[in-house]
């Protein structure tokens, strides 16, 4: 499910860059086509459109899986203060070992919280501007169509901001990458994965 | 002759039992775990995968796919909200594929509507004739494909009213449009039904400006601007698909809002 919604997110956020290109938000910020997916608006909304399907789908089988299984309360929560505050410490004195995979530390259990509604509320705000008129009551109720818009943006741009510390930091403990590679940490000698 | 890839010397049998741990770890759900990622490898290095025409015909068939979940999603009876007059914009934006200093004006004494397929009277209109049907006026919002919005007050007779009027087969699947600037259209029955669907003939109260469409042009309160092409010359009903001018390029052809 990691690595169908890491597809999913780069297509989503390479041909979003593709369709924010044709009327830009913020004065002065364009994308390099580099960085677009689509050598223009048209392909660059075939593709927005074909993987909103993998996103939302692949995430709502994550949430249904992790909120029947109790795994998403069970990592996630809870989030204590002082946790959070003391790896917030670590992490600035370097100290970023990370010697239980399978236990969250209080960081990555609120960013992971965050990046998780930030991409719900990408498909609910994704939704809102693709049918602004079906759904005219909600799309009011979010300020109108081109809040809407601004709203998607900010969603994206919340992922894009947790994509670069979450890859930085899985590279800075590679251990965690070939967890993630293999389906899940190596189990001490003598324990049966099950 | 000898293989070049044959080692000079046999290796020594001593290796394997150097390397009897590894050998226990290799596993076959390991390798077949390692043969799926090396052919994901292959897919990745097709690399510029925009361009390649397999890709391109699996993206329009997803959207494709798409125009019937929008049909689905579609509400024929729900209605786009509407503004007070003073909020239309004066003029309205003008966008097409071109710009609008090379407008080609229609002249009116030689412009017709042509009528085309499943349509029982296919007499052509005259422009005074479209002029003297009864009127339906909506303020409403246009939402451009690239994201921009404005709002716009048009008046005319309501594509359902002249439908009925001419005696089209209401049960068809498109009604298609062609027009003076060489820019086809086609719409579902069901949006072509729709109370917000006008053949626009004015702007804020006044006839359409040439830029705008001059005489007659579509304005759908649920499609995408694109959707709404100026100058229409013909209206044919038909159960064939016909495609558009964006959508032949590869915009989405439901486009509804």
């Amino acid at each position: 499910m990691h690595w169908t919604n890491a597809v999913a997110m780069i297509i989503m956020i390479m041909s979003g860059w593709g369709i924010y290109d044709d009327y830009v938000i913020i004065p002065g910020l364009h994308f390099s086509s580099t960085f677009r997916l689509g050598s223009w608006a048209a392909p660059s909304l075939l593709w927005h459109f074909a993987g909103m399907w993998l996103l939302a789908l692949n995430g709502l089988a994550y949430l249904v899986y992790g909120l029947i299984t109790g795994r998403l309360r069970e990592r996630m929560l809870p989030i204590r203060f002082r946790e959070l505050a003391q790896t917030v410490r670590d992490t600035l004195h370097f100290k970023i070992e990370h010697e239980d995979l399978t236990v969250y530390n209080a960081v990555q259990k609120l960013l992971y919280i965050v990046v998780i509604v930030a991409g719900i509320s990408q498909v609910a705000t994704g939704l809102l501007i693709w049918k602004p008129i079906q759904f005219s009551s909600a799309v009011t109720l979010l300020g109108g169509f081109q809040a809407v818009r601004i709203e998607h943006f900010i969603g994206m741009s919340v992922i894009v901001g947790f994509l670069i510390v979450h890859v930085a930091l899985s590279l800075l403990v590679p251990r965690t990458l070939w967890a993630m590679l293999s389906g899940g940490p190596r189990l001490h000698a003598g324990e049966e994965s099950s | 002759m000898r293989s070049p890839f044959r080692p000079s010397q046999p290796p020594d049998p001593a290796i394997l039992d150097d390397h009897r741990r590894l050998i226990r770890l290799i596993e076959r759900r390991g390798i077949l775990r390692g043969g799926l990622s090396l052919g994901m490898l292959a897919m990745l290095t097709g690399c510029d995968v925009t361009s390649q025409p397999a890709v391109d015909k699996a993206l329009r068939l997803v959207s494709s796919w798409n125009d019937r979940v929008q049909a689905a999603l579609f509400d024929p009876n729900h209605l786009a909200p509407t503004y007070p007059k003073s909020m239309i914009l004066k003029p309205p934006k003008f966008n097409a594929y071109y710009d609008i200093t090379e407008v080609k004006p229609v002249d009116v004494q030689t412009w017709k509507l042509e009528l085309a397929g499943l349509v029982s009277d296919k007499r052509p209109w005259t422009a005074e004739r479209l002029l003297g049907l009864p009127e339906k006026e909506m303020v409403i919002k246009h939402i451009c494909v690239e994201g921009w919005d404005y709002i716009g007050g048009w008046s005319g007779p309501t594509l359902r009213s002249f439908l009925e009027r001419v005696g089209a087969d209401l049960t068809a699947k498109y009604v298609a449009f062609k027009t003076a600037d060489d820019y086809p259209s086609s719409i579902d029955m069901a949006t072509a039904l729709h109370p917000q669907t006008l053949l626009a003939t004015k702007y804020a109260g006044a006839p359409l400006a040439d830029p705008f469409g001059f005489p007659v042009r579509l304005r759908m309160a649920t499609k995408l601007g694109y959707k709404n092409p100026k100058w229409i010359t013909a209206i044919e009903v038909t159960n064939r698909y016909p495609g558009g001018y964006w959508e032949n390029l590869g915009e989405n052809w439901f486009a509804g809002i």
